[in-house]
């Protein structure tokens, strides 16, 4: 069969992925290209070209696909738009250097249901992502969005709407795992004049995109589960609470709460069901306890955004005092097939405490980067080494991290560790939002711990001391150990003030603060151990322990190590062997980086052996 | 604005303070006092509110506005190490601006651009698969286009 337009009647849909991994990798330049080319060879009528949100597999980025065949184009260049129009539209022979390899077995597939990537993958909440123009909510309809919402709102009343979210048994996806249909629940409970909805999409969580992700690829979605969510509680105004740093997603809401409004899924009397809900975007300003749902309100209502005590629930007294629901974008986003599929088909998803999917972006040292959605209860280990395809350069793998600066980090004696909330909490680690960071042996642990402390040490409201001071404390003694100057005693005290910052803290920020101190502890005290006894980073990390030298054997002289030292710390005469100063040294690892590997003459080494290890 | 409440004159003290940094790219210390004026609360409120949040800053941003990533996945693939280079090679520190105005430096806590990790943001133009060679020639392209900018100047005057 001829895929190309020579085939009668076929029109050939291209579908640019605009999620921020492709967009970084410069897709934009590519869908300008793409235009181009197809306006000078005259083809408007032959293809059609639409922009996608993220398409998931971000590592092979910029990603183009081909309907309908599903064909995956990856890592495209600006320079092999030309070829891509010329073989595959016009001649009808699809690109094949760019398809994709699969590294394992170097076997070349070029539909994206056959990549083990999307294999080992099962899309619920992301079923619209890379398949519908964002943008468009005519696709949106066309794949049965706000069926969902017309049932809920010409056919059921708010208590069944409840009902049918509290079988299904779904649970907060914003980390804690609060049961939603209960939630809402409490909200319809709440006696009120006024009554206020909330889409948490203050994405926080450092080294997590997907909230961001599904706001930009299928905002609609948001939007019917937050509009159901309305007219469960009986809401008539809401807000989509989202980061300022997420420009592409804060655009991408705005249009969508436009366009519904135009179709009467917003506004007065929606559908003729005589109910009546609008809401506004209102953007963050950067404070990671923001994403907490009371320092949220507190923000919202143009305050510090500092939390303050529960009870009362939000469901009681939140925004402005009033009965509010807030719920995270991929809680939001399961509402409608929830509401279209049914209950019992959600709830034969997952396992018997956490019922669906779960969504992560998983990145660090994994080979497939990307956004990813499992069935609850798939193994840490299928969804690093199958669908993340292993570890990067064959390297061993060392830890897991979830749950972001609340989380912690996993050994590889938990791989087999099904993903649930309660597995996870289990093992000292939380679900979280959906970050999911890997780690090799270049990691070092206690550098891994001493980021997360320094993170929510400076984001820490200041609110209460323990969190303020007692973060703050455990920082210090983190970079005690790793400049070198850690004592026996410190863990135990590190161990210490964690419990007593997680038992002071008023919000979940200082609650959760010592997680990663703590299974980093729990985990791998070794490591800890050799930064307190033997001067020694394991992952020649900690830059007060390593050293850059240059082996004179191996030096060729090329300067390229020369030439981008920041500090000036490299001296040597072309084809001469260079000489770094340990004093001028910043250990930036510009030098290491750069060395041609075929000299491959620069070198780590611990810093207390004198070269000698 | 006076048949307004207090709650509602709060609400804006948010937005207020992002569209003014939108348009002049920091918060000058006039603008709270304008702020405090017409919303009717203290300057105190208001800078209490502009600097508890990251976002806001309060000295002006170089014409080259340099975000470094600091997230998670940024922070495992070395994202780190390229704010400490470019940190030495402006001499500046983070949140800092060269004396000459040309760059600001910034450590941000996520863009979203993990999976292409260490990202760093260039004048709104996000930047993955960062290395220590790519982020040299990406500065040294944009000392170029200036030099040349400067130079193409100099000569229509």
């Amino acid at each position: 069969m001829n895929p190309g337009i020579e085939s009668e009647q076929s029109i050939l849909e291209i579908r640019v992925c605009r999620g921020t991994g492709c967009e970084s990798a410069r897709a934009n330049q590519l869908l300008e290209a793409l235009n181009k080319e197809v306006a000078d060879k005259g083809l408007e009528d032959k293809v059609r070209i639409k922009t996608i949100g993220c398409h998931g597999f971000c590592e092979q980025g910029p990603v183009i696909t081909v309907e309908p065949e599903g064909l995956f184009y990856c890592k495209v260049d600006e320079k092999d738009i030309k070829e891509i129009v010329e073989s595959h539209i016009i001649g009808g022979k699809p690109v094949e250097r760019l398809f994709y390899t699969e590294p394992a077995t170097g076997e070349i597939i070029s539909k994206y249901e056959d990549i083990p990537f999307y294999k080992g993958q099962k899309k619920v909440v992301l079923r619209n992502c890379g398949e519908i123009d964002p943008g468009s909510i005519d696709e949106y309809i066309e794949k049965g969005g706000y069926d969902g919402l017309k049932k809920a709102l010409l056919e059921m009343k708010p208590e069944q709407v409840i009902n049918q979210v509290l079988k299904s048994g779904l649970r907060g996806r914003g980390g804690a795992g609060f049961p939603t249909g209960l939630k809402w629940k409490f909200g319809r409970g709440s006696k009120s004049d006024k009554k206020y909805v909330i889409c948490n999409a203050d994405e926080g969580d450092p080294g997590a995109f997907m909230d961001g992700a599904i706001l930009v690829a299928d905002p609609h979605a948001v939007l019917e589960g937050l509009i159901a969510a309305a007219y469960s509680i009986g809401a008539d105004e809401g807000f989509v609470y989202v980061r300022h740093e997420y420009p592409q997603a804060v655009d991408s809401i705005k249009k969508a709460i436009i366009d519904s409004r135009k179709r009467g899924f917003l506004g007065k009397d929606i559908l003729g069901s005589g109910f009546s809900f609008d809401l506004s975007v209102k953007e963050g300003a950067g404070a990671f306890v923001c994403g907490e749902e009371t320092a949220l309100m507190t923000s919202i209502e143009g305050n510090r955004g500092t939390p303050r005590p529960r009870p009362p629930f939000p469901t009681d007294s939140g925004l402005w005092g009033k009965p509010t629901c807030i719920n995270n974008v991929k809680t939001l986003a399961t509402i409608p097939i929830i509401l279209r599929k049914g209950a019992e088909w959600f709830a034969s998803i997952g396992t018997e405490k956490s019922k669906g999917t779960a969504i992560f972006s998983l990145t660090g040292k994994v080979k497939n980067t990307g956004l990813v959605e499992v069935p609850m209860g798939t193994t840490l280990r299928h969804i690093i080494f199958n669908v993340g395809g292993g570890i990067q350069g064959d390297a061993k793998f060392k830890a897991v991290q979830t749950g972001g600066p609340s989380g912690g980090c996993l050994p590889a004696d938990k791989l087999d560790l099904p993903v649930d909330y309660d597995s996870l909490t289990q093992a000292g680690t939380i679900m979280g939002s959906g970050g999911m960071i890997v780690m090799d042996e270049t990691t070092c642990m206690v550098d891994v711990a001493r980021y997360f402390l320094s993170f929510t040490q400076a984001e820490s409201c200041g609110k209460c001391t323990p969190c303020r001071m007692g973060t703050l404390e455990m920082l210090r003694i983190l970079d005690k150990i790793k400049s070198g100057n850690g004592e026996e005693g410190d863990i135990e005290k590190l161990q210490e003030i964690a419990i007593t910052v997680k038992e002071g803290s008023l919000c979940g920020l200082g609650q959760t603060a010592p997680n990663p101190v703590l299974t980093t502890i729990r985990y791998f005290r070794d490591e800890y151990e050799a930064h307190i006894r033997d001067k020694f980073c394991p992952a020649e990390v900690c830059k007060a322990l390593i050293k850059y030298v240059v082996v004179p054997e191996k030096c060729i002289g090329c300067g390229a190590c020369l030439r981008i030292c920041p500090a000036n710390a490299i001296t040597g005469k072309k084809n001469e062997v260079h000489v770094i100063s340990d004093e001028l040294c910043i250990k930036c690892g510009a030098c290491f980086e750069v060395c041609p590997p075929k000299a491959s003459a620069i070198d780590k080494i611990p810093a207390h052996h004198g070269g000698g290890h | 604005m006076q048949d307004l409440s207090r709650a509602d004159l709060a609400e804006q003290v948010i937005p207020s303070l992002q569209e003014i940094q939108e348009r002049l790219g920091y918060i000058p210390r006039e603008a709270i006092t304008w702020l405090a004026d017409k919303l009717h609360l203290s300057e105190q409120e208001i800078y209490g509110v502009a600097s508890f949040y990251n976002n806001f800053r309060f000295t002006p941003p170089g014409k080259h506005h340099l975000r470094i990533c600091l997230g998670t996945a940024c922070h495992v693939q070395g994202g780190d190490r390229l704010l400490a280079a470019t940190s030495e090679k402006l001499g500046i520190k983070p949140g800092d601006t060269t004396s000459d105005g040309r760059y600001s430096l910034e450590r941000v806590a996520c863009v979203g651009c993990c999976a292409l990790a260490p990202a760093v943001v260039l004048d709104d133009v996000v930047h993955g698969r960062t290395t220590q060679r790519s982020l040299k020639r990406l500065l040294d392209s944009i000392d170029r286009e200036d030099r040349k900018a400067k130079k193409s100047e100099g000569g229509s005057q």
